[in-house]
């Protein structure tokens, strides 16, 4: 029990008659790199704002880093990171204003502020553009701060809502260099993607289809089962069922 | 707390680095004060007045020259003849005309009764009744002099006072209008708009997944508009009071606690319009065209609310800068203690808790 990160039995949301989420079950690791896909429209982001302490289920249990999602959603809410497709921080602060700031938000102290920031801006390379509004700052630049700032109150868990889309594939590729070091410092990383060569770069995938997870294994094992050599086309092969229209 | 403290720091950074922000919040009441007080007058003076003169008699004479040497009216070239009179107006050169009759000053004395012309340009209806008011008090200030031993039976002499403002300063009605539509501006749209701008960045999602409670956020949001909006304030006071010579009568900490009160219930609007839009645009505009055209309408201090029909009267109830006006109005230009005003008050105090409740609750229903 205290080694999973996440733990959903039977995670239902039901917006009257539509069940955007239907009845999931899945455990996460503690340090696992867990790819969360499915089609548009599948209700990943539902089950995702569930996860993350946004939204109450309907039924079924789960819980996140050992807490209930009914009850104890500020302490899940204490103990994730959330980084999104949506560029997340503000163009109109500086790189240090920004990490500042969320820093603050998720009460990390002034002094412990100071350091982890300096060290992460020595990592990142970005002595020179500290004092640098974000807004001038490169695309994938910014989705990589993003994410630094996502993990920066040591989360367990962080969870990434298609992180890198609109971004380069060398860039892509730096950012999962990232997510792995993460992973190595035992932190969960619960990720969203739609590009199927990042799904291979994960522990395990689940595909939810329909608001059910139709699918959960390791990349490997799930090409084994669909017999075929790519995950587009396992993708492919389950999503065709879909009866739900993408929105 | 400190966490409040660092989210309010980051809003001041936001504000601060806006340079459009920045113009609407200082440069805006800067301007309004100077328009209306300066620009907008709506005193009288100078206006362009036509002769024509048929009479060139002693008494018509004596008249214009009591026009010429009064400050309202400015006597532009003499006109010849009734056409050139029109041709005037339509230009807009003047906008009123007198005329004396031939034989105006043999008039007076032969058969008592002298007739005079006058015309005014009623496009501006305001302005036709001030200056045909100017006019008839020339004339019967000289009908007066003409007979000064005239043995009327009676005479009823109106000694009338303008209490409140009795160099009749115009600018002292606007002034309470123009902080409100600037509380307006400040505290609901600007603050709509930081809220939903956070919306359409995607921050607000951040914001909401982090430890940080919802209600904070908009304490947060709401903090740095209202001490924002107090800025503002001292401005526009600072300004009335040496630019404009209107002098403060009432009490400076009833004013204040009541533009509090006042700027509480526009935040509340904003942050309500804010949980009901979702782009900057929106709530901008429902901002502008849903609060401040009410507020330009229904306070009174560009229209009077006793002449609108009956529903626009009814309307005007539920508009709260109508009540802060009024309030402003009484305690800032008459010197009006809280007892006056209790009323007012209450109903503003009554909006401002019915609005932040509303507020407070869409915003929690949105995150579930």
């Amino acid at each position: 029990m205290e080694n999973k990160a996440i733990i959903c039995k039977n995670l239902t949301k039901q917006f009257g008659d539509f069940k955007a989420v239907d009845s999931i079950s899945f455990d996460v690791e503690q340090g696992e790199i867990f790819g969360f896909l499915g089609a548009n429209g599948a209700g990943k982001t539902t089950a995702m704002r569930i996860l993350c302490g946004l939204s109450f289920p309907t039924s079924g249990e789960a819980t996140v880093a050992g807490f209930d999602v009914y009850k104890q959603q500020e302490k899940i809410k204490k103990n994730i990171g959330y980084m999104s497709q949506k560029f997340s921080l503000y163009d109109n602060l500086t790189i240090l204003e920004n990490i500042e700031f969320y820093g603050g938000v998720y009460g990390v102290s002034r002094p412990e502020i100071k350091t982890r920031s300096s060290e992460l801006i020595t990592t990142l390379g970005l002595e020179k553009e500290a004092k640098k509004l974000v807004g001038e700052l490169p695309l994938g630049w910014k989705q990589k701060l993003a994410f630094s700032v996502a993990i920066f109150h040591r989360p367990k868990i962080v969870f990434l809502d298609e992180p890198t889309g609109g971004v380069d594939p060398v860039t892509r590729r730096q950012f999962w260099d990232m997510i792995y070091e993460a992973s190595a410092n035992g932190i969960t990383v619960f990720v969203t993607t739609h590009y199927m060569d990042e799904a291979e770069y994960c522990n395990r995938i689940s595909v939810m289809v329909d608001g059910r997870v139709e699918a959960l294994d390791t990349p490997a094992n799930l090409k084994n089962r669909f017999n075929t050599d790519t995950m587009d086309d396992v993708f492919y092969q389950l999503a065709r069922g879909a009866k739900r229209a993408s929105d | 707390m400190k966490q409040l403290l660092a989210f309010i720091r980051k809003e001041f950074y936001h504000v601060f680095r806006d340079r459009r922000t920045l113009l609407i919040l200082f440069g805006m009441p800067i301007v309004q004060i100077i328009l209306f007080g300066f620009a907008l007058n709506s005193e009288v003076k100078n206006i362009g007045i036509a002769v024509l003169d048929n009479a060139h008699d002693v008494q018509s004479e004596q008249i214009i020259a009591k026009i010429q040497s009064s400050s309202y009216f400015q006597i532009k070239d003499a006109v010849l003849n009734y056409k050139d009179i029109e041709k005037r107006f339509k230009e807009g050169e003047i906008k009123c005309a007198i005329l004396f009759p031939a034989n105006f000053g043999s008039d007076i004395y032969k058969t008592g009764g002298a007739q005079i012309q006058v015309i005014a340009d009623a496009s501006d209806p305001n302005t036709a009744t001030v200056v045909t008011n100017y006019l008839n008090m020339i004339i019967s200030n000289y009908q007066q002099e003409l007979n000064p031993n005239a043995k009327l039976s009676y005479q009823i002499i109106p000694e009338v006072r303008q209490l409140y403002n009795e160099e009749q300063n115009g600018s002292l009605n606007f002034i309470p209008g123009v902080i409100a539509l600037i509380f307006m501006i400040v505290s609901t749209a600007l603050t709509s708009v930081a809220v939903v701008r956070e919306k359409e960045l995607g921050t607000m999602e951040i914001l909401l997944v982090s430890p940080f409670k919802p209600i904070m956020v908009l304490i947060a949001k709401a903090v740095p508009y209202l001490v924002l909006s107090l800025i503002d304030f001292i401005i526009i006071l600072l300004l009335s009071v040496f630019l404009l010579n209107v002098e403060i009568r009432g009490n400076l900490i009833l004013i204040f606690a009541e533009s509090i009160l006042f700027i509480i219930t526009c935040l509340s609007l904003g942050l309500l319009i804010s949980n009901l839009t979702s782009s900057q645009q929106t709530a901008m505009l429902v901002s502008m065209m849903g609060m401040m055209l009410p507020t330009v309408f229904f306070t009174g201090f560009m229209f009077p609310l006793e002449n609108m029909p009956k529903i626009f009267q009814w309307i005007s109830y539920i508009v709260p800068s109508k009540y802060y006006y009024a309030i402003i109005k009484g305690v800032m230009l008459k010197g009006l203690g809280f007892s006056y005003v209790w009323k007012e008050t209450l109903v503003l105090a009554g909006m401002a808790m019915g609005l932040l409740f509303i507020a407070l609750k869409n915003f929690k229903i949105r995150l579930s």
